[in-house]
């Protein structure tokens, strides 16, 4: 039962730093440690902190909310056909309001500071994540549909065993949670953390105030939710049935492949213009409607 | 429940119109409390059949009528808020002692109390004449708490519109009731389900989903809504947007308890309905700039979500999934309750700041939070738990409505597959929608830095802070314990048609809901924790304050601050079709050495007030203005026109043809 979870702890200290890795190695650089962002993390734990004289509590307790948040949300997910720390009918839904509510906090505390740059990031934030959140639901939908399922335990339990094409529904919806999970965690193509432009930062720019032990939480939290995506992944891909050894390698393969990837992406692709961002992420909507189809015509419901 | 008791307690404030202002509140409170007290006796006594009063006291026993679950639900709710929100009044219109009369204060008094009797009577009543006066009196009520301020002239306008819609849907009720009157003899609620048995069940719904939807605010019939709300004092807006919109959605519910066929037409148009409601609801708030109709806005919101709920409870029926109905009724009951606590919470917040600014316009506020850290701190709360957020309230009961939809999505046919997952997804947008709604409302009307000075205002004194202290607790209990309440609602639910065998349902959702308790309070634990860790981490470390981070420029100005019109801005752009924002500005001569002053202004329409209200009553007001040719001021012509009339009928009854 804690096996998931802490192997989702485990790995969101490492994947930070295999992307980091990866991005250096592809632009012809020797790169840091692997550990290295989680070292700045406790680095961060330890130093002191400037607060902006505009912000009032709310600015210091967003953070805290909103780690609490993704580790709240991480206990509904299960591993290896097991059960999660918490299941329950609707679960799902759960952990996206809570991932939206760690969201709410951290956009009205960069509202908090007054200043333009982070409303424009608060602004962008809210409005993204909008637009993904059908996406997420029109998943689940489609996933409680095949299986007849409600939690996310029983339903990745039951996912791979209905059918030998299930996994084509499995890529289709990896492909699409790698999709929410990038826009989640602000990388690219919608957001870049590494540039150095205010204008053009996303959550980076929401942060821009935040100092010392806050900002060490806020890097986590982005650390953890690597990790819990990872953990989607593996659900929808890993058939439950097997051994828990070959899951736990699996677990590591799907993170070593899903951060390479986003290293590679990050490498060799450029970030959206802003406008375009909006009709991008509704095609992840449009994409888990294409999931619709697939399912209808998996249990045969249209001919 | 004794009638009489109730209208000679109503009577009471009449003292107030004597006795000077400053005993006006105690004796509302007092007539409120006791109002309370009789109509919850009252449900007391139909639940635990012991009688609190001999209910043969004084007049016959035809006045002594006992409420069922569904009314029992209601005058709790009814009550709760009518008495909050009076508390809050005291502090809220102090200011106004000295600018108002003794008798409008002591009008205003005694409509506070009218309005809660008559909602009581409302949900009590089944009889149509009864019915039908209550509810006459209930608009009449808040119509005159709604002209508070009439000295204003948009007030008054708004005052007289909201009168003349409501009068509109009253007539489409009384042509419901007369409707089945005709075919049963009988005039009121007790006609409907013979009705609805011999005949079709469509037509008679829709005229009363008219007259109720006009009260609920349903879209396109929504227009009285958000101009109303922000025209009449925050309290008044409160019990409005608290139980009174609701009274339309009781109606509702008491025409959905007696249909008998046609379930799944009747289904697809309340979901239909609900689905653009809410939706149209939330993309209004966002572009709104005066706080109270962001908050009216997202009433309409609401009301489509227990719209959503209610539909789908019709889906249930038609396919015979007992879980889906179960669920979508209790999402909806669930959910008239949670709105009842939220919606009085946010107006009274913003009640409390327009008290202390003196304006509404979220682009001139900002900075409140040093200011007025309570006040901030529950409107923060609210709009959590309005954005449908875990761990408060909001969440329970739209985790009962998808779990609704999601729980019967295998075994059904193509059609509701498409339906049940259509709406799985608007509902996730309209959720994400709150977010930037209430992200807005916050983040520049509470926080950042004040956009104009803010010398003068101070925190609400505890009048107006306990009433919402009250519900913020409601809130947090109801998010943490859901499965108490709902186990308190469940008669309600039982009465909607064909859920008898729902119980197959409660498990599920019960069970579901006990384990969202403990994943709540393990999420309070683990903020507990961080918390902790923080403040051993920030003991031994340097903390600062300093300005907010400029990007080295360090001039900057708060009216250099995201404003309300830039932050909806954004999505403007993308919704550009369906949400009008009209701009109006004089541009700066090309050599203007000395440029005078300009000016900016930006406002939003609603579309649907273009079309359902605007439009028809100008050409109306054209088609008449036509007419008044006949009205020459002659009276020579007027005898003509009496002669016409006398020739015509002398023509007309001589040719038979009259």
């Amino acid at each position: 039962m804690m096996v998931g979870y802490l192997l989702m702890l485990i790995s969101s200290i490492f994947f930070l730093g295999i992307v980091n890795r990866i991005k250096s190695i592809a632009s012809g650089r020797k790169g840091s440690s692997v550990l290295q962002p989680f070292r700045d993390v406790l680095k961060l734990f330890k130093k002191g902190a400037v607060y902006s004289e505009t912000s009032s509590l709310l600015f210091r307790v967003a953070p805290t909310v909103a780690i609490v948040a993704v580790l709240t949300s991480m206990l509904v997910v299960p591993f290896a056909g097991g059960n999660a720390v918490f299941s329950f009918s609707g679960d799902f839904v759960f952990f996206a309001y809570m991932l939206a509510l760690g969201r709410f906090t951290m956009i009205i505390a960069a509202l908090d500071t007054g200043s333009s740059f982070e409303g424009m990031g608060a602004n962008r934030e809210t409005l993204y994540g909008l637009l993904v959140e059908p996406a997420f639901f029109v998943m689940m939908g489609v996933l409680a549909m095949i299986t007849g399922l409600t939690s996310f335990t029983e339903i990745f339990k039951a996912f791979n065993t209905i059918g030998d094409y299930s996994l084509l529904l499995g890529l289709l919806f990896s492909y699409l949670v790698i999709l929410i999970a990038m826009v989640e965690n602000s990388r690219l193509p919608v957001d870049d953390p590494k540039t150095h432009l205010e204008l053009t930062m996303v959550h980076e720019v929401m942060i821009l105030d935040n100092s010392g032990f806050d900002l060490g939480l806020i890097h986590l939290t982005t650390f953890l939710k690597f990790g819990l995506y990872s953990m989607i992944l593996t659900n929808l891909l890993v058939p439950p049935t097997w051994a828990i050894g070959y899951q736990v390698v699996c677990f590591t393969a799907v993170v070593a492949v899903f951060s390479v990837l986003v290293g590679l992406l990050e490498s060799f692709r450029a970030r959206n213009k802003m406008g375009k961002n909006p009709p991008y992420l509704l095609t992840l909507t449009a994409l888990g409607l294409l999931g619709l189809i697939v399912a209808l015509l998996i249990i045969q419901k249209i001919a | 429940m004794n009638i009489s008791f109730l209208l000679s307690a109503a009577f009471l404030p009449l003292f107030s119109f004597i006795l000077p202002k400053g005993r006006h509140f105690a004796i509302t409170i007092t007539t409120q409390l006791l109002v309370a007290f009789i109509s919850i006796a009252g449900v007391f006594t139909a639940y635990s059949g012991v009688s609190l009063f001999d209910s043969h006291f004084g007049i016959g026993g035809d006045l002594n009528i006992v409420p069922d679950a569904i009314s029992g639900f209601f005058i709790l709710i009814i009550n709760l808020v009518c008495l909050l929100t009076t508390a809050y009044s005291q502090g809220y219109l102090a200011p106004y002692f000295s600018t108002k009369g003794k008798t409008e204060m002591a009008l205003h008094a005694l409509s506070l109390v009218w309005l809660q009797v008559s909602m009581i009577l409302v949900v009590t009543l089944k009889d149509g004449f009864g019915f039908l006066a209550s509810w006459e009196a209930m608009t009449i009520s808040s119509f005159i708490l709604v002209m508070f301020e009439a000295n204003k002239r948009e007030t008054f306008k708004v005052g007289i519109s909201y009168l003349m819609q409501m009068h509109v849907g009253f007539f489409f009720i009384l042509a419901g009731f007369v409707m089945a009157y005709g075919k049963t003899k009988v005039f009121g609620f007790e006609a409907l389900t013979e009705y609805f048995a011999l005949n079709s069940n469509v037509p008679l719904f829709l005229i009363f989903f008219v007259g109720f939807g006009l009260k609920a605010g349903f879209v396109p019939l929504h227009t009285w809504l958000p101009n109303a709300h922000p025209a009449a004092p925050s309290h008044v807006s409160a019990v409005m947007s608290g139980v009174m919109i609701k009274m339309g959605l009781y109606g509702l519910v008491r025409v959905l308890c007696s249909i008998q066929s046609s379930f799944f037409e009747i289904g697809i148009i309340l979901l239909s309905v609900s689905l653009l409601t809410s939706i149209w609801g939330v993309v209004s708030a966002i572009v709104q700039k005066d706080l109270k109709k962001v908050l009216a806005y997202s009433s309409i919101e609401n009301i489509g979500i227990v719209g959503i709920g209610l539909g789908l409870g019709f889906l249930g029926i038609h396919t015979g999934f007992s879980s889906l109905s179960y669920c979508g009724f209790a999402g909806a009951i669930l959910h008239i309750l949670n709105h009842a606590i939220f919606k009085p919470l946010l107006f009274m917040g913003a009640g409390s700041v327009y008290a202390a600014t003196h304006t509404r316009n979220m682009n001139e506020l900002g900075g409140l939070s040093h200011k007025m850290p309570y006040t901030t701190t529950l409107f923060i709360i609210g709009s959590i738990s309005i954005c449908g957020l875990p761990p408060f309230n909001g969440f329970i009961s739209e985790l009962v409505i998808y779990l609704g939809m999601f729980q019967n999505l295998a075994g059904q046919s193509l059609r509701e597959i498409i339906m049940l997952i259509s709406s799985s997804m608007l509902l996730a947008l309209v959720g994400g929608l709150a977010i930037f709604a209430f992200s807005k409302a916050v983040g520049i009307a509470f926080l950042g830095a004040p956009r104009k000075p803010l010398d003068n205002v101070k925190e609400a004194g505890p009048w107006m802070l306990m009433p919402q202290l009250v519900l913020v607790l409601l809130i947090v209990l109801i998010g943490i314990f859901p499965k108490l309440f709902l186990n308190a609602i469940a008669p309600a639910i039982d009465m909607f048609p064909l859920v008898g065998n729902g119980q197959v349902a409660v498990e599920p959702m019960l069970a579901s809901l006990g384990e969202v308790s403990w994943i709540s309070l393990t999420f309070f634990l683990g903020i507990a924790v961080v918390l902790f860790i923080r403040s051993k981490a920030q003991q031994d470390v340097v903390i600062s304050q300093g300005p907010t981070w400029g990007c080295g420029y360090t001039a900057v100005g708060s009216e250099q601050q995201y404003t309300s019109t830039s932050y909806s801005d954004s999505f403007v752009s993308l919704a550009k079709p369906i949400v009008k924002v009209s701009k109006e500005f004089e541009p700066l001569e090309e050599c203007d050495f000395f440029p005078q002053q300009g000016s900016f202004k930006t406002g939003s329409n609603d579309l649907f007030e273009d079309m359902v209200t605007v439009h028809p009553t100008n050409r109306l007001a054209k088609l008449i203005k036509r007419a008044a040719i006949l009205q020459t001021g002659y009276v020579q012509h007027y005898v003509l026109y009496a002669l016409l009339f006398i020739l015509s009928i002398l023509v007309l009854t001589y040719f038979k043809l009259l």
